[in-house]
């Protein structure tokens, strides 16, 4: 049962969300790549934060996403290998109806085929523990880029232009909305999913599995089987918000838009980790503040906005590894719900 | 064939010595260093810098080591010693993050553009000139050699070379017994640094630099060091070569374009490899 606060909250939440392609309609795009990070965080925090298996690699799915959508995209009405042959535009032209259509069903691939990715390399990959797994997803994100650099149907090095918004929607603020609602539809989805793992069993097997996959194995959970569930959740919503963002960019280029392990790849673990890894609002809250941050300086440090990135990294991750969330935690406790017995605290020796 | 099993078996020598120096920081610091291939760029564009001021690039195997001995003790003392004792993904990620910030300053000091120093050491025909093999990596190949047998005999014998395999083996018990263990882990990251950067020295000038090409150089030495196991010198070098091979036959096989996409595969491959071998004996990879 949803309490009377929480339900004020969300309904305040939604009515922001609705609202605000309206009042900022300058930022529309801004928006859309607010609600695909923080998609990312929340389905990366899933795995990485709950489950304990930090992935580098989510990125595969991702790029997978984007390519997969504008492939049935374009696929479905016309040749493929000829659009990318012309670079789209000239020749092919969807219709309203087409687009629709085909980012309808594009994106219900770009959810469904990563997910069967995810869990067919799933019970290979995860039974590597610890820095190994992060290692090997990483070469697993890397190596998907260079190999899609490879392939001519999909454009190879020079890029895959997806499908235009069909220009006989004479409005030109159509576009962002859609996109916009699209994504923050995909949100709501994602919020909802993880919150209903949040209060499910599987959270706490999850958690179980990242305090001691050993002790878990041996209390008799099938910790193969929910590793690979868990790492499928995040596919899933990873390859959406990939297919969104191929429609939103226009184009999709192998290393730097779609298996972008530089940028998407380590913004979704940042994220997740500045907001708080474990927790339900940590990688909403972190992704929103890395989003401002970046939006904000990013104009200013123009080229070195790397350089920045890299510092971030270090910062977060050697000062605050436990993130926002987990240093509210440490300063206010009982408003976790914890609740610290002061005598046992004082009584506490710090062994070294 | 006989052209890329000899351009394979040299490179691999020069990758070995790459991971004998992640090996040595993993053994003893117990840290992987993404930023590995990073310092092996910027050794390389020490030496080509050297190179431009008019100097001969052959020289950067003596300059680079010494300054990027340098470079690791400091980035040692601003961030690693702060992730030592921490779990393995903060090390990954705080030196992910170094990694990123060296691709770039690198990039704005020597430009985005694949750069070469000459080393004008011509080439060696063989086999009825069916065969041509640079100089410079024979060069290269023999100076890895001796950087490895000197290290070696330096870690068997020097007081520090004892220190630093005393902390590997048990730092708790090393500092008992008045190791300073701090300093110990200052000069590995520095020796490291300083063999990627006799590493970056020799790429210099027989293969290419180009800022964002280290990862590649990590990944070789992480997946030499899996292989390998650490500290295992003869098993370093004769896996480098072997990485070396694969690689140079992906490229005559596949094509130059899936080379760095092969690279990576291989890496995922050998751990799952692993991982299957070892679960039989219900194990896993530590």
């Amino acid at each position: 049962m949803i309490k009377q606060k929480d339900l004020i909250l969300y309904s305040g939440l939604i009515i922001l969300g609705l609202a605000a392609p309206f009042l900022f309609s300058a930022f529309k795009v801004q928006l859309t790549y607010l609600c695909v990070l923080i998609v990312l965080a929340m389905t990366w925090n899933l795995q990485g934060g709950e489950m304990g298996y930090n992935s580098f690699g989510n990125i595969l799915f991702y790029g997978l996403g984007m390519y997969l959508t504008a492939s049935v995209q374009v696929g479905m009405f016309f040749p493929l290998a000829e659009w990318t042959e012309s670079g789209g535009e000239k020749t092919f032209v969807h219709t309203t109806a087409q687009y629709f259509q085909g980012i309808g069903v594009g994106l219900l691939v770009a959810a469904i085929v990563p997910t069967i990715v995810a869990g067919a390399i799933g019970y290979a990959i995860l039974g590597l523990r610890g820095h190994y797994f992060a290692i090997c997803t990483l070469g697993l994100g890397i190596a998907a880029g260079e190999i899609a650099g490879g392939i001519e149907i999909i454009g190879a090095g020079q890029g895959f232009t997806t499908p235009p918004f069909p220009a006989e929607i004479v409005d030109p603020e159509a576009r962002g909305k859609f996109f916009y609602f699209l994504s923050f539809l995909v949100l709501i989805l994602a919020f909802v999913f993880v919150k209903y793992i949040y209060g499910s069993r599987f959270r706490l097997i999850l958690n179980a599995i990242r305090d001691n996959e050993d002790k878990a194995e041996a209390m008799g959970i099938q910790t193969m089987k929910y590793k690979i569930v868990g790492w499928m959740c995040s596919a899933f919503f990873c390859g959406l918000a990939g297919g969104i963002m191929g429609g939103l960019i226009g184009y999709i280029d192998s290393t730097d838009v779609a298996f972008d392990g530089r940028e998407m790849g380590v913004f979704m673990v940042l994220m997740a980790i500045l907001g708080g890894k474990g927790t339900l609002w940590g990688p909403i809250i972190g992704a929103t503040l890395f989003h401002f941050f970046k939006e904000g300086l990013w104009t200013f440090i123009l080229g070195w906005q790397y350089v920045a990135l890299g510092v971030l990294i270090v910062v977060i991750v050697v000062y605050f590894p436990e993130g926002l969330m987990g240093w509210l935690r440490e300063k206010y406790p009982d408003k976790f719900g914890e609740v610290i017995d002061e005598k046992d605290r004082k009584a506490q020796v710090e062994i070294k | 064939m006989v052209q890329a099993s000899l351009d394979g078996i040299l490179l691999g020598i020069l990758f070995a010595l790459i991971a004998y120096g992640m090996a040595l920081q993993w053994g003893v610091m117990n840290i992987i260093n993404i930023a590995q291939g990073d310092l092996v760029i910027l050794g390389g564009y020490i030496a080509y810098t050297m190179y431009l001021a008019g100097i001969h690039p052959a020289w950067g195997v003596i300059v680079s080591p010494i300054i990027m001995y340098f470079v690791g003790w400091a980035l040692y003392k601003l961030v690693i010693n702060k992730v030592v004792d921490r779990d393995l993904f903060i090390s990954i990620l705080a030196t992910f993050g170094i990694a990123i910030v060296f691709q770039q300053l690198m990039n704005f000091v020597f430009g985005a553009d694949v750069v070469v120093a000459q080393s004008e050491y011509g080439t060696t025909m063989l086999f009825d000139n069916s065969v041509t093999l640079p100089n410079s990596k024979i060069f290269a190949a023999f100076i890895s050699v001796i950087y490895a047998i000197g290290l070696v005999i330096y870690m068997r014998r020097s007081r520090l070379g004892r220190a630093i395999r005393a902390t590997a083996q048990n730092a708790r018990a090393a500092k008992i017994l008045g190791v300073d263990t701090e300093k110990v882990y200052a000069a590995t990251f520095g020796i490291n640094a300083a063999l990627c950067g006799v590493a970056g020295a020799l790429i210099s000038i027989t293969l290419t630099l180009h800022p964002y090409v280290g990862l590649p150089y990590t990944v070789r030495s992480f997946m030499i060091v899996i292989v390998a196991g650490l500290g295992n010198l003869p098993a370093v070098a004769l896996s480098g070569m072997g990485l070396g091979l694969f690689e140079e036959f992906a490229d005559y096989i596949l094509g130059t374009e899936f080379r760095i996409g092969a690279v990576f595969m291989l890496l995922v491959f050998i751990l799952v490899y692993r991982r299957f071998k070892l679960s039989k004996k219900r194990e896993y990879l530590k």
